[in-house]
């Protein structure tokens, strides 16, 4: 038996469950600023329902985005850590990667579209797909008038002023079922941008530099 | 519960730039990996909030993976999990309290998201074991600067006093910085300060006046200090003159030790306890250590201080906190816990 439990917090939080390539469950929480506090309660509850023990777990496969960097490591520390104490395997995947495949898995997918999410600060991550739901080019993170002219999909195909025809939302309950079909995308989250911060260049007469030096964006 | 020594639990740690993981059986040390993303900020001269949140993932897995190792216990053991809940950086704290959760749910075990100061006082329970009914503690490091009263280190914690503005590490890093020296400055200026005439120049001694005293009796202030070697070094150098900068180092270690160490055994003698703990990573200050040896000393007061390993931000303080809050029976943090930035000293336990 292969038992897989799928975790995606790229946006908000969202955990599914599959059995053998089955899903047993798909669920979100709509809240985008609470990961921590609501993933693992939102993990246990999964399992419960589906009367499924943390030991029969033999994978662990996990969104890694791109998505906002904080709730995005929530999502990816969890999964490493169920996956080191419960000795399953691990596998993280682009986040956008799933939707793709859900289009794909619909039957109809056009020959070349693109996965567009939220990147905040005015800008989107995206990455363009085939018919198949496999990725061709991104995911980049740019201002949303350069998505291609192309079909659009994805929690952030509106921030580009069109309408997006495919599926909207992450299904978490496919990222499990599917996690053989979907391409390895390493354990790193899929940062795409450098952290924030000025390195001070020389020394200033006036110390106003901080010890905690600028935010990053959370 | 184990069989012997007291509650078995392992603590994460990663409110600032170290990925700390401990195991605690009681007051037993098992083990204590700490993974320190401190050479990356260097460039930066501060910690930089996201370069310590993305060295803390890297950093936690492998961290868990040595310590479980080195402690060679078997997991299903453990009466808990405890995790730094606050205070700190947020995305560095979810971090670790993500992992902590993730822990608690897979073996199923009760969660204890706890306050990171008093992780820092309860640290020294593995070096001089039990602490007296009372006891007054002095926590300096890049991020705090406090004076807390303890009388129950599971639960009844409260502040006498704190910084109102820099904590005495960041001063330090900021002098650092006016002197040429590299970050984190604690270390170079410490170094420096020894072939330094500590009477040289007289800094001020933030919140020391008598006007201070009804309001700030037990806070600090570092950021006058740090404004005022700053003209000094600037006046010398507008006239050409050069900087002694070992003077400057040493006078301005003395002005922080001084009044560090002046208030807290103030602090003693105002709660009427004769125990002084001294945490945090500036507790490895040569100048402060001596100060307050002697201070303590001439009062009767007993200074109890962790070895300097323990000192900085690391995991077992996390855990043997936990154990003390297991010991207690203390109930558990709820699953849905959310990291504190600005956690309050009186919270022992989120
Ligand atoms: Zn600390």
């Amino acid at each position: 038996m292969n038992l897989t439990l799928g975790i995606d917090t790229s946006t908000d939080v969202r955990v599914g469950l599959a059995k053998d390539g089955q899903i047993l469950a798909s669920r979100a929480v709509h809240d985008r600023r609470a990961h921590a506090e609501l993933l693992l309660p939102l993990v246990s509850e999964v399992m419960d329902q589906a009367g499924a023990q943390f030991a029969e777990l033999t994978a662990v496969v996990v969104g890694v985005g791109p998505g906002p960097f904080t709730g995005l490591r929530v999502g990816v520390v969890a999964a490493l850590t169920l996956a080191e104490v419960l000795d399953a395997e691990v596998k993280g995947v682009c986040s956008l990667d799933v939707i793709a495949l859900d289009w794909a898995e619909r039957g109809d997918a056009p020959a070349d579209f693109v996965v567009v999410a939220d990147a905040r600060r005015k800008e989107v991550y995206w990455a363009r797909y085939d018919a198949a739901g496999a990725r061709l080019d991104g995911p980049f993170v740019t201002k949303p008038d350069q998505v291609p002219e192309l079909p659009l999909a994805g929690p952030g195909a509106a921030l580009t002023g069109r309408v997006g025809v495919g599926p909207e939302e992450f299904n978490a309950g496919l990222l499990a079922a599917g996690a053989d079909r979907l391409t390895a995308a390493g354990l790193e989250p899929l940062y795409l941008r450098r952290p924030d911060a000025e390195v001070p260049t020389k020394r200033k007469s006036t110390l106003v530099m901080p010890r905690i030096a600028m935010m990053g964006p959370r | 519960m184990s069989d012997s020594g007291g509650p078995l639990v392992l603590g994460i740690e990663s409110s600032c730039d170290e990925t700390g993981i401990g195991i605690v059986r009681g007051r037993e040390l098992l083990a204590n990996e700490v993974a320190s993303s401190v050479a990356e900020h260097v460039r930066f001269g501060g910690v930089v909030p996201e370069v310590a949140s993305r060295a803390h993932l890297s950093a936690m897995v492998p961290a868990l993976r040595r310590a479980c190792a080195s402690a060679d216990v078997d997991l299903s053991e453990l009466d808990g999990i405890a995790v730094t809940a606050g205070p700190g950086l947020m995305g560095a704290l979810v971090v670790g309290l993500s992992a902590a959760k993730a822990l608690a749910v897979a073996l199923n075990k009760p969660l204890y998201g706890v306050n990171h100061l008093i992780g820092h006082v309860a640290v020294d329970l593995l070096d001089h074991g039990p602490l007296p009914a009372e006891c007054a503690a002095l926590l300096v490091s890049g991020g705090h600067s406090s004076l807390l009263h303890v009388r129950d280190i599971t639960g009844e914690v409260s502040e006498l006093g704190a910084t109102i503005d820099d904590a005495a590490g960041e001063a330090y890093d900021k002098v650092a910085r006016v002197l040429g020296l590299a970050y984190p400055g604690g270390p170079a200026i410490d170094e420096l300060a020894a072939q330094g005439n500590p009477k040289a120049i007289a800094f001020p001694r933030g919140l020391t006046a008598g006007k201070d005293q009804a309001k700030h009796r037990f806070d600090y202030s570092f950021s006058g200090l740090k404004t005022a070697v700053s003209r000094w070094v600037e006046t010398e150098r507008l006239a050409g003159r050069e900087v002694p900068t070992a003077d400057v180092a040493a006078s301005f270690q003395e002005a922080v030790a001084d009044v560090l160490t002046a208030k807290a055994v103030a602090a003693c003698n105002y709660l009427g306890v004769d125990t002084l703990l001294l945490g945090g990573g500036v507790a490895a200050n040569s100048r402060l250590r001596t100060l307050l040896a002697e201070r303590t000393a001439a009062v009767g007061v007993t200074l109890r201080r962790p070895r300097p390993g323990l000192c900085t931000d690391n995991g077992a303080m996390i855990a043997v906190l936990g154990s003390a809050v297991v010991a207690a029976g203390r109930r558990p943090s709820a699953l849905e816990i959310g990291a504190d930035p600005g956690m309050p000293i009186s919270t022992v336990l989120a």
